[in-house]
């Protein structure tokens, strides 16, 4: 067995060219987990021998911004308490909420965006929130670059469209004008793996409602019925919805959920909840009620 | 199967030879190194009782591959201070009753220690969110928290 410290790109990608195999460490927070219970082997038998690690990549640890595209850029080794921190935080809430909602703060020191996409839990905070707001994944090998759809990199359980020898080196994301919030209910506050989460983006340029389910798939789950419902239901001009609308959401989102059995939940909790979930976002990003005028839009104004 | 590597434990370097690769830095720290204070309960990262500085950021030791540490500046509880002067974190501690049977406290002093570093004057919530990655099983945490507002205290006092 071998661990390969890498400090650049170029000496990371040389290192997975060479073991295709590889079992990529970022920081560390899943792989160290399986290490340490056993359930992930290395270096004895067909498991991998080498460790390449990635987390004191410099390239991989900043973010960037282009205001004339609209766009923000997040290397993959950009930690959750790094998303948590102005001005990161300002340009993506919705990252900055799930982020803030991660394991604790030794965990958000450590944790990687990047970590988070490699892994892809479906319980992943960072992923519904990349997902309900179109995020592109980049990944780059000793080969080349390639992009893909953050809903198309994500494929099941823990299983992504990574090719061996290719290396996650960041998340472009649009920035979205309009509300945009993250929601998640576990057994506490700190310290909890998502029983079941939603993303929601409210896009007024777009005039587009997007939302996101987390922990009621195999993987991140869109919900384009009540996306279009929503989004059609919505009064744009005033930040507005009507009290049935908000309620034929959640019912939608309901519907669209497959949730399972588990140590952590049932299905039926789970089903439930992110319905709730899903009426609790369109609330907070559309807070006036079409139809008894009732609400303060200034108060979720961003 | 092996590869010597060394690190930097508060501002000492260790040689760590012999060794699986697959170690993570609690155990090489324990077991290797001799170094006590961190504690192992859970090696899932859920407990932070094995909480350190690495390159200044606080994380579980558990979850730090200890190979790929090369190169990093850890700092221990044994780093904080000369043995019998404790920190003015150990101290308070001390003052409000707010250790019990010990085994959470070096964690949670590593972990207040980064708290007041960068944030020297905390509200009650947001002690409880930037220490609610320490679990503590006899205290219940009012001693705690009042520990760590004994500090913000003082240090105020001796800014001023």
């Amino acid at each position: 067995m071998s661990v390969i410290v890498a400090f650049t790109l170029d000496e990371a990608l040389a290192a997975l060219a060479a073991h295709p195999d590889a079992l990529i460490l970022s920081g560390g927070t899943d792989l160290l987990v399986e290490i340490n219970e056993g359930h992930r082997k290395i270096g004895s038998g067909d498991a991998p021998q080498t460790v390449v690690a990635v987390d004191r990549v410099a390239e991989l640890r900043s973010w960037t911004v282009d205001h004339e595209r609209q766009m923000v850029q997040i290397g993959a080794g950009v930690t959750y308490s790094e998303m948590m921190e102005e001005p990161l935080a300002g340009l993506i809430p919705a990252l900055a909420e799930a982020a803030r909602t991660v394991g604790s703060p030794q965990i958000r020191n450590a944790g990687t965006l990047g970590g988070n996409l490699g892994t892809c839990s479906p319980a992943g905070d960072g992923l519904p929130v990349l997902s309900a707001l179109g995020a592109v994944v980049h990944l780059v090998s000793a080969n080349g670059r390639r992009e893909l759809a953050v809903d198309e990199f994500m494929v099941g359980v823990k299983r992504t469209a990574r090719e061996p020898g290719e290396l996650i080196s960041g998340v472009s994301i649009p920035i979205v004008t309009g509300w945009q919030g993250y929601s998640k209910v576990g057994v506490r506050n700190a310290m909890v793996i998502a029983t079941a989460s939603a993303a929601l983006v409210a896009d007024f340029e777009a005039r587009r409602v997007r939302i996101a389910l987390g922990s009621v798939g195999p993987t991140v789950l869109r919900c384009p019925e009540a996306e279009s419902m929503l989004s059609a239901a919505v009064d744009w001009d005033h930040s507005a919805v009507d009290a049935g609308s908000v309620q034929e959401f959640g019912r939608l989102v309901t519907q669209t959920s497959r949730p399972i059995d588990d140590h952590r939940s049932t299905a039926q909790y789970r089903r439930h909840s992110v319905g709730v979930m899903a009426q609790r976002l369109a609330r907070r990003a559309f807070p006036v009620d079409l139809n008894s005028g009732v609400g303060h839009p200034e108060e979720n104004a961003r | 199967m092996n590869q010597f590597y060394t690190l930097t434990v508060n501002g000492f370097d260790h040689e760590v030879a012999d060794a699986w690769l697959g170690e993570n830095l609690l155990f090489v720290l324990r077991e290797r190194l001799g170094l006590i204070a961190a504690k192992g309960a859970c090696e899932q990262g859920e407990c932070g009782s094995c909480s350190v500085m690495v390159d200044d950021r606080l994380v579980c030791s558990c979850l730090v591959l200890a190979a790929s540490a090369v190169g990093t500046s850890i700092l221990t509880v044994e780093g904080l201070s000369n043995p019998g002067a404790p920190t003015d974190v150990q101290q308070a501690y001390v003052d409000a009753g707010a250790v019990q049977c010990g085994f959470c406290t070096p964690g949670l002093i590593m972990a207040t220690h980064h708290l007041l570093d960068r944030n020297p004057d905390p509200s009650e919530m947001e002690i409880r969110e930037e220490l609610s990655g320490n679990i503590c099983r006899c205290t219940g945490y009012g001693r705690i928290i009042e520990a760590v507002q004994q500090v913000a205290v003082a240090r105020r006092e001796v800014r001023s």
